[in-house]
C-alpha cells in the first residue's frame, strides 16, 4: 500500500501546475474561452511538445504508458484553472477507442498525429434519447458492398466542431437498445452528407450536434469487431467519468479556496464574513467534501489500475460520491460570495458552471448511484 | 500509489485471521450475533487472549509491550477485527490513558499501571465530562486542592461509561485558582475508585442501559503521586488524547461489517409484495448505496492519514473529519436498520437478548434491538467533541477561519 505520488508523477504535476499559474491567469482563459475556436492552438502544440498528449498511451502506441493515477494528476491540474483545450475529448475519449479498438494502420492514420497536435479528433456516442446508455444508438451503419451508408444524429459531441475526424458508434444489427449490434467507425468530418451545428457549452467548452445523411464510408474504417463495439465504448466514457472526477476536485479546490480567502476580505455589519459560525460551518463542511472526494477518487484511479481499466463499481462509486461534492462545493461558494457569485465576471461562477457540466457529464450522479447499487 | 498488499502483510493478514478463528470466544461471538452486550467478564477475557498473543495494544511503542505494527498492519488488523464482528479493546484504559501515560507519566506511574492496563486487571474509567462541561471541556470546574502530599478532589463527572466497573479513573481536575486562565489551570490526575468520597450513580440511557454514569467526589484524598506530569498541563496531554480517539471513533470495519449484515438481513426481508424483497425496493437501494459509497470514501480518507502519520505526521484535523462522517455513517446505518424492522422495531423486549432466554422471541432476528440501539447511537455525534466543535476545529486549524 502506498499512496506517494512517483517521481515522474510529481514533475508532471509541476509542470502542468506551472503552465497554469503562468499562462492560464483567468483573463487570458476567458480570452481564449471566448475566441471563436474556443481553445487556443498554441497552447495545444504546446501541450504536444511538452507530450502531454501521449501521456494515457501505450508504450507501443508511441505513448507515455500512463496509468490511470497519472491521469488523474494531470486532470486536477488543468481542473484547477479551468482548461478548455479539448484533452479529453482527443486524448481520453477518442484516445481510449483507438488504442482498444483500431488497427497498426488506423493507429498511425489517427492516433499518432493527434498526439503530435496535428489532428483533432472527436469521439460521437450520445444521442438525443440515449441518455446516459451508451448502448442506446439508433445511429444506422448499412452495408453495401464495401461501403458502409450512416444515417442519424449524435448529441453534444465534446469537441465536434474543431473535429478533422469523428469516431462514431453507429448501429449495424439488432433493435435500438440491445448492447450487441454496435460497431465503431471513423468518419471525415467533412465528408459529405456530415452537418455539424456547433456551440459552446455552459461552461465555455465546445461541442457540436452532428446529423449523418446518407453519409458513405468504406468498410475499412470500422474500428474493432462490427458489431462488439459496446465495451470499447463504455471503457471510454468510464475513462473521461475519472478524469472529469479528477477536474472536478481540483476544481473544488479552487473554489473552496477562493471562497476562503473572499470570506477573509469581505465585511459586512462591521465584521468579515469569516467571523460568522453559520457561514465559517459551511466552509468546513466544503473542504469534507472535498476530502471524501479525493479518497474516492484516489479509490477509483487504483481500481482502474488494478483491474485493467475495468473498474465500472469503482468508478461508479467516484462519479457519484463526486458529483455530490461537486454540486455542495459548486452552490456553496455562489452563496458565500453573495451577489458577486452571481455574476459573469467573476471566476468563482465559472467554477460552478464547470462543475455542473461535470456532473451532467458521463452518468449523472443518480445514474451512477443506481449502477452502483445494480453491480 | 497502488493498494496492494505486500507478501508479508498478506501473511500477516492470514495469521490475523487464524489467530480470530482459533481465539476469539464462540459464546461471545454468538452473543453480539444476537444482538446482546457485551458484559465486564467478556471484555476482559477477550482482551486477555489479544494481551498473552501480545496484540492488544497495537499502537503502544513495543519498550511497553505495543506491537511495533506499521500503519498498513493496524489497518489490516482491525479490518479483520472488524470482519468477524469481534470487539476491539475497551478503548479508556489502552487507547486513552496509556499513551499519556507513556509520554507523560514518571517511571514510577508507568511500571505502576502500564503492565496491568495491558493485562486488562485495570479497568479504567474517563473523567472528563462535567454536568456543566460538555463540549465546552475546558470550562470544568471539579477542584483537587494540594494538602501535603495529597489532593483534596470535590466535583461531579458526568457521562462517565461503565464507571460501574472501573477499578481507576483518569480526570481532568482544575489545580489553580480563578485568576488563572481555564485551560492552564488544569491537571491530570489518576484515582483509584476505591478511595472514600466516591459514589457512582447510574444514568439510563434511551435503550434502558446503565451505561454511563455520575462520579460524585466528596473529599476524596488522592495522593499526590498520582499526577501525571506537571500541574496545569493536563490539558495540552489531554487534547494529544482527543486526537486519538477521534481516529478510533470511526470504526470503518465495524460499519463495514454491519452494512454486510444489512443488505444480508433485506434480501430475505419481505417488501409485502407478492415476490420482492427489501433489498429490491428502489428507495432502499438507493439509501444503501449512498451510504456504502459513503463509507468506501471514509476509509480511504482514513488509509491517507494512515499513510500521513506513517510517514511520521501526527494525526491532524483530519481525524475530525473521520469523526464526523464515521459517526454520521454509523448512525445512517442505525436507522436502516429500524426501517429494516419495520412493525418490529416497535415492541421493547430486553429480556429477549440474554443469552439464557428460553420464551417466545418476538420478531425475526435482532428486530427488538434495532431501535434501542438507534436511541442510544445518537450519543455518536455528541461524544468525543461534538460534531459541531470538529467543524470549529477545522475551521480553526484548516481554514483559518
Amino acid at each position: 500500500m502506498d499512496f506517494s505520488y512517483s517521481e515522474e508523477q510529481r514533475m508532471l504535476q509541476d509542470s502542468i501546475s506551472k503552465f497554469i499559474s503562468q499562462d492560464y491567469d483567468w483573463d487570458s482563459r476567458q480570452t481564449i474561452a471566448k475566441s471563436d475556436a474556443g481553445f487556443s492552438t498554441e497552447h495545444w502544440q504546446l501541450f504536444a511538445e511538452l507530450g502531454w498528449l501521449t501521456v494515457p498511451f501505450k508504450e507501443e502506441d508511441g505513448g507515455f504508458g500512463g496509468s490511470a493515477i497519472d491521469l488523474i494528476v494531470m486532470m486536477e491540474e488543468f481542473g484547477k484553472g479551468l482548461l478548455v483545450e479539448p484533452f479529453l475529448a482527443n486524448t481520453i475519449l477518442a484516445g481510449t477507442v483507438l488504442t482498444e479498438a483500431a488497427n497498426e494502420e488506423q493507429k498511425s492514420t489517427l492516433l499518432a498525429p493527434m498526439m503530435e497536435g496535428k489532428l483533432q479528433l472527436a469521439f460521437a456516442y450520445a444521442e438525443p434519447q440515449s441518455r446516459y446508455e451508451a448502448a442506446n444508438v439508433q445511429c444506422s451503419a448499412e452495408a453495401t458492398g464495401d461501403q458502409l451508408v450512416i444515417n442519424g444524429h449524435k448529441a453534444v459531441v465534446l469537441n465536434g466542431e474543431a473535429a478533422d475526424k469523428l469516431l462514431v458508434s453507429v448501429r449495424t444489427s439488432n433493435a435500438t437498445t440491445a448492447r450487441d449490434g454496435i460497431s465503431l467507425i471513423w468518419v471525415d468530418a467533412n465528408a459529405e452528407g456530415v452537418r455539424r451545428k456547433s456551440y459552446a457549452n455552459v461552461d465555455g467548452q465546445r461541442a457540436a450536434d452532428i446529423w449523418f445523411d446518407n453519409v458513405t464510408v468504406p468498410t475499412a474504417n470500422l474500428l474493432g469487431e462490427t458489431g462488439a463495439a459496446i465495451d470499447v465504448i463504455e471503457m471510454a466514457i468510464d475513462k473521461a467519468a475519472l478524469a472529469v472526477c479528477a477536474e472536478a476536485v481540483g476544481a473544488m479546490q479552487v473554489s473552496l479556496m477562493k471562497t476562503v480567502e473572499y470570506s477573509k476580505i469581505r465585511k459586512q455589519f462591521k465584521v468579515t464574513l469569516s467571523t460568522f459560525q453559520a457561514l465559517q460551518h459551511r466552509m468546513a463542511n466544503m473542504f469534507i467534501e472535498l476530502e471524501q472526494a479525493k479518497s474516492i477518487l484516489l479509490m477509483a484511479a487504483m481500481e482502474m489500475d488494478r483491474l485493467d481499466n475495468r473498474a465500472a463499481k469503482a468508478l461508479s462509486a467516484a462519479k457519484s460520491r463526486i458529483g455530490k461534492a461537486a454540486r455542495l462545493i459548486g452552490q456553496e461558494s455562489i452563496q458565500i460570495h453573495g451577489g458577486i457569485g452571481v455574476t459573469d465576471e467573476l471566476d468563482v461562477g465559472h467554477y460552478f458552471k464547470r462543475l455542473t457540466a461535470i456532473q451532467f457529464s458521463f452518468g449523472s450522479t443518480d445514474y451512477h448511484t443506481a449502477r452502483f447499487a445494480n453491480a | 500509489m497502488n493498494i496492494n498488499f505486500s507478501a508479508e502483510e498478506l501473511a500477516f493478514q492470514t495469521e490475523v485471521r487464524e489467530f480470530l478463528a482459533a481465539e476469539f470466544p464462540a459464546d461471545i461471538r454468538n452473543k453480539l450475533a444476537n444482538g446482546a452486550q457485551m458484559e465486564k467478564d467478556d471484555y476482559v477475557r477477550w482482551q486477555k487472549i489479544l494481551a498473552n498473543k501480545g496484540w492488544a495494544a497495537a499502537n503502544w511503542p513495543v519498550e511497553y509491550g505495543g506491537t511495533g505494527w506499521s500503519s498498513t498492519q493496524k489497518y489490516i488488523f482491525a479490518n479483520e477485527l472488524g470482519a468477524v464482528g469481534a470487539p476491539d479493546v475497551v478503548p479508556f484504559g489502552i487507547k486513552m490513558v496509556s499513551p499519556v501515560i507513556y509520554t507523560y507519566g514518571n517511571e514510577e506511574q508507568k511500571e505502576r499501571f502500564l503492565p496491568d492496563t495491558l493485562a486488562s486487571n485495570i479497568w479504567w474509567a474517563q473523567g472528563y465530562s462535567e454536568p456543566n462541561a460538555g463540549s465546552d471541556l475546558a470550562s470544568l470546574k471539579t477542584t483537587a486542592v494540594r494538602e501535603g502530599d495529597e489532593y483534596i478532589v470535590n466535583g461531579t463527572k458526568t457521562w462517565t461509561t461503565w464507571a460501574q466497573y472501573a477499578d481507576w479513573i483518569f480526570c481532568l481536575v482544575r489545580t489553580g485558582g480563578p485568576e488563572i486562565k481555564n485551560q492552564n489551570a488544569i491537571s491530570f490526575l489518576l484515582i483509584d475508585m476505591k478511595t472514600p468520597g466516591i459514589t457512582v450513580s447510574p444514568i439510563y440511557l434511551l435503550d434502558g442501559d446503565p451505561e454511563v454514569n455520575e462520579v460524585h467526589f466528596d473529599k476524596v484524598r488522592v495522593p499526590a503521586a498520582n499526577l501525571i506530569g506537571e500541574e496545569g498541563k493536563g490539558w495540552t496531554y489531554a487534547k494529544i488524547l482527543l486526537t486519538h480517539e477521534r481516529t478510533s471513533i470511526a470504526n470503518v470495519p465495524h460499519s463495514k461489517k454491519y452494512l454486510a449484515s444489512l443488505k444480508a438481513k433485506a434480501a430475505k426481508t419481505s417488501d409485502g409484495g407478492p415476490e420482492n424483497t427489501l433489498s429490491e425496493n428502489p428507495a432502499w437501494k438507493q439509501k444503501v448505496a449512498n451510504v456504502e459509497i459513503e463509507l468506501l470514501a471514509l476509509e480511504y480518507t482514513e488509509l491517507r492519514a494512515l499513510a500521513a502519520v506513517s510517514t511520521g505526521k501526527a494525526p491532524g484535523p483530519e481525524s475530525s473529519i473521520l469523526k464526523i462522517k464515521g459517526t454520521e455513517i454509523q448512525q445512517t446505518l442505525n436507522e436502516l436498520d429500524v426501517e429494516l424492522a419495520g412493525y418490529y422495531s416497535l415492541p421493547f423486549v430486553r429480556e429477549q437478548f440474554a443469552e439464557d432466554f428460553d420464551g417466545v422471541a418476538i420478531g425475526p432476528d435482532q428486530a427488538a434491538a434495532s431501535a434501542p440501539r438507534y436511541f442510544n447511537n445518537r450519543k455518536a455525534t455528541i461524544y468525543g467533541g461534538s460534531n459541531e466543535v470538529q467543524l470549529n476545529i477545522i475551521c480553526k486549524a484548516v481554514l483559518g477561519l
